[in-house]
């Protein structure tokens, strides 16, 4: 271990700027460009809409398009509240829509003409929070201590239980019915997404992404975040520095389920309804594969992932089926004209599950160090590591810069 | 709600238990023997289970079953219904094993040095795949399984005279077959040289290799012998409960995972009473819960073990591996 620190360090040696604070201000500059666009992406329909000038991206970016990116964003949220559970604290959650599913029902019976309680928006996207974040708690205490994969089981497990209690307990949950007529977002006499409207629901989506990602941020860098990593890269040696790993995990859990109950709170009142399908294993392994996707722990990769997923499953899924479809009409080729790509969507997910972990197992965006850690044989640490164990003289001789500091 | 107390009753869901037990005992063999040996969950097990229940459909269909006759046209002579039923599983059980070994070697071989996480988001995977094919394969509806023979029932008469304890011949049936495979299976593991190669390979697989061992060859063994077992699983179930589905082996195969923590995983006796206890469960809370909290029941059950006692009823606590 020695020596590997000692190359790492002989890497970085003469840089004026260290290649993290480099990385950190082009990321700022991407996020800051990218949110301008997403700011502007409405405004064509607006105009169009206010009658004013139809410009050329009208059509295209119309209200059905704006309303899939508000969906993304709830998803893009989910996304990132898994990413601490499974990116940084390394827990395989496979029962994440579990939390989904109390955060959006805290909302759709504290919010709606079910019960006839009426708590505003804005409180209920904390409230809900709270109370997802304390069965994160009451779910992670007893099991927390489990390892690898029984955890997965037992949150598999959770994933099941939930909905088989929202099911069933109609009293509170309306069952199958689900509850319809959650209320609507306002702000003061303003209705967001009054006469379905989505531009609202859009910029509330993005407003409550960027919360998320600048809270997730800070989380990362801070003596939490650090410590969730060290737990995820070595729990014993995490351990035996002081971190308390029940403590910390438990944290993880929580605060990413209470993330879910944000998102939840959004989706729900987005959508105007909840029932208990929406819920399933398979929602959990969306949301699982949109973080795999786009780079566990990396939150500029997660995000892409839950695009990315979230896209092709509305829009560019349909859109591909249509392609194939016409050109199967053109080509006189039954197959492909009855090819429907959207109905097997869960083909494609297992496949791009499979492919990913055989050939791009870090993600499209990888954590540097993930990426490390599962292509080790292209790195100057894992080379020093074998040579150390099996040559040791030879390594010192061919390579004069690990000799230092012994 | 009032409770009445049925002795009868209670008997019949007893031996309901059993026979269901005794076909997730099959599947949970095949988690088990996998985890024992490269410490995976195979999420695909399920639905290999399922596959194989399509599987043998196909096979007792070339034996000239018909799968659109009603239940009480079905084979009359017991020689032919023996043979046709052996032939099937036969075929059931090869078909699934060498997709079992397909499966190790495509999705899991490659990623056997990789990290943990790797190999099961893998499996998952490979669990939507096998399980869009057999939607595919049967369309997304519930599949008659032939009923193959008309059972006899037996009757047995109780103490109440106008009531009978009735037993379908097919759990007999189903209980037997588990049986017999399971104590062939304890007997290879137990007593061959490459049961002993797969108990060397579970316990170190690198020390396995310096003994000349084909850890490779071991490993795909063991898949097949799972996997197989999920087939026989899958003509026993379908022909007990005569309907299947493909979202089946998503349902089954984690109860069956359920049997085997219960166990012990990595435990083979361990996994056979997991899957006998799962099914009484099942059968008890079908009958005094309603039918819908079973899921949340066996679940429930699951947490409970792992939390309390994680090494199951028959595993022994292993010291945690630096």
């Amino acid at each position: 271990m020695q020596q590997s620190r000692n190359l790492g360090a002989g890497q970085a040696r003469g840089n004026l700027f260290p290649p993290a604070a480099r990385a950190s201000r082009r990321s700022m500059i991407t996020a800051l460009v990218l949110g301008v666009l997403l700011l502007l992406l409405p405004v064509p329909e607006m105009l169009r809409a206010a009658q004013i000038v139809t410009l050329p991206g009208a059509g295209f970016l119309n209200q059905a398009i704006i309303n899939a990116a508000a969906d993304t964003g709830a998803f893009i949220l989910l996304a990132l509240g898994l990413n601490i559970v499974v990116g940084y604290a390394g827990l395989l959650d496979l029962g994440y829509a579990a939390f989904f599913a109390i955060g959006t029902y805290s909302y759709a019976i504290l919010a709606s003409s079910w019960k006839e309680i009426h708590i505003p928006f804005w409180v209920m996207l904390f409230l809900s929070a709270g109370i997802t974040a304390l069965f994160g708690l009451a779910f992670g205490a007893p099991t927390l201590r489990l390892r690898g994969d029984y955890l997965a089981i037992v949150t598999l497990g959770f994933g099941e239980i939930v909905p088989t209690f929202i099911l069933n307990l109609d009293q509170l949950t309306a069952g199958t019915n689900g509850i319809s007529g959650i209320d609507k977002p306002s702000i003061g006499s303003f209705v967001i997404g009054a006469n379905n409207d989505n531009i609202g629901f859009y910029y509330l989506a993005l407003a409550l992404v960027a919360l998320i990602i600048f809270i997730v941020n800070r989380l990362r860098d801070s003596r939490l975040g650090r410590a969730w990593m060290a737990i995820r890269e070595d729990e014993l040696a995490a351990a035996s520095m002081g971190i308390n790993t029940t403590v910390t995990k438990l944290l993880a859990f929580s605060l990413g389920a209470g993330i879910s109950g944000f998102a939840g709170t959004f989706y729900g009142a987005h959508l105007g309804f909840a029932s208990p399908e929406q819920f399933n294993f398979s929602q959990s392994v969306l949301i699982l594969c949109m973080v795999i996707l786009g780079g566990m722990g990396n939150m500029w990769g997660v995000i892409l992932g839950a695009v990315i997923i979230y896209l092709l499953q509305t829009v560019l899924l349909i859109q591909l089926n249509n392609w194939v479809n016409d050109l199967g009409r053109a080509l006189h080729v039954d197959f492909l004209v009855q090819l429907n790509l959207s109905s097997n969507t869960f083909y494609i997910y297992g496949i791009v599950l499979v492919l990913f972990m055989l050939f791009r197992p870090e993600g499209l965006l990888p954590n540097s160090r993930r990426r490390e850690e599962l292509h080790p044989e292209s790195t100057a640490i894992e080379q020093a590591e074998r040579q150390e164990v099996y040559d040791t003289r030879e390594a010192q001789q061919a390579d004069p810069d690990t000799r230092g500091g012994e | 709600m009032a409770f009445h107390f049925d002795l009868i009753l209670l008997l019949q869901q007893l031996i309901n238990g059993i026979s269901k037990g005794s076909v997730y005992a099959l599947i949970a063999l095949g988690y088990t023997m996998v985890y024992g040996i490269i410490e995976l969950i195979n999420f695909a097990h399920g639905d290999i289970f399922m596959l194989g229940s399509f599987t043998a459909i196909s096979a007792l269909e070339l034996f000239g079953v018909n799968t659109k006759a009603p239940a009480n046209e079905t084979l009359k002579d017991p020689v032919v219904v023996v043979a046709v039923l052996f032939l099937s599983l036969v075929i059931t059980m090869v078909a699934m094993g060498l997709l079992g070994v397909l499966v190790e070697r495509v999705a899991y071989r490659p990623l056997r040095n990789a990290p943990k996480l790797a190999p099961l988001i893998s499996a998952i995977g490979v669990s939507y795949i096998l399980q869009n094919a057999g939607e595919t394969w049967r369309g997304p509806s519930t599949v008659n399984f032939p009923a193959v023979f008309v059972e006899p029932l037996l009757q047995i008469p109780t103490l109440d005279p106008s009531r009978f304890l009735t037993i379908r011949s097919k759990s007999i049936l189903i209980l037997v077959v588990s049986l017999i495979l399971m104590a062939l299976l304890t007997q290879f593991v137990q007593r061959t040289k490459m049961g002993k190669a797969m108990r060397a390979t579970a316990l170190d697989r690198e020390t396995a290799t310096l003994m000349g061992i084909n850890v490779n060859m071991t490993i795909a063994l063991t898949f097949f012998i799972g996997a197989s077992l999920a087939g026989a699983g899958g003509l026993l179930y379908g022909m007990f409960i005569r309907g299947v589905q493909f979202q089946l082996g998503f349902q089954a195969g984690l109860r069956a995972f359920t049997a085997a923590v219960l166990g012990g995983i990595g435990n083979i006796p361990g996994a056979m009473l997991g899957g006998f206890l799962i099914g009484l469960v099942e059968a008890l809370s079908d009958n005094y819960l309603q039918s819908q909290w079973t899921q949340a029941v066996v679940f429930g059950v699951l947490i409970l073990i792992l939390v309390f006692r994680p090494s199951g009823l028959l595993g022994q606590r292993v010291a945690e591996k630096v």
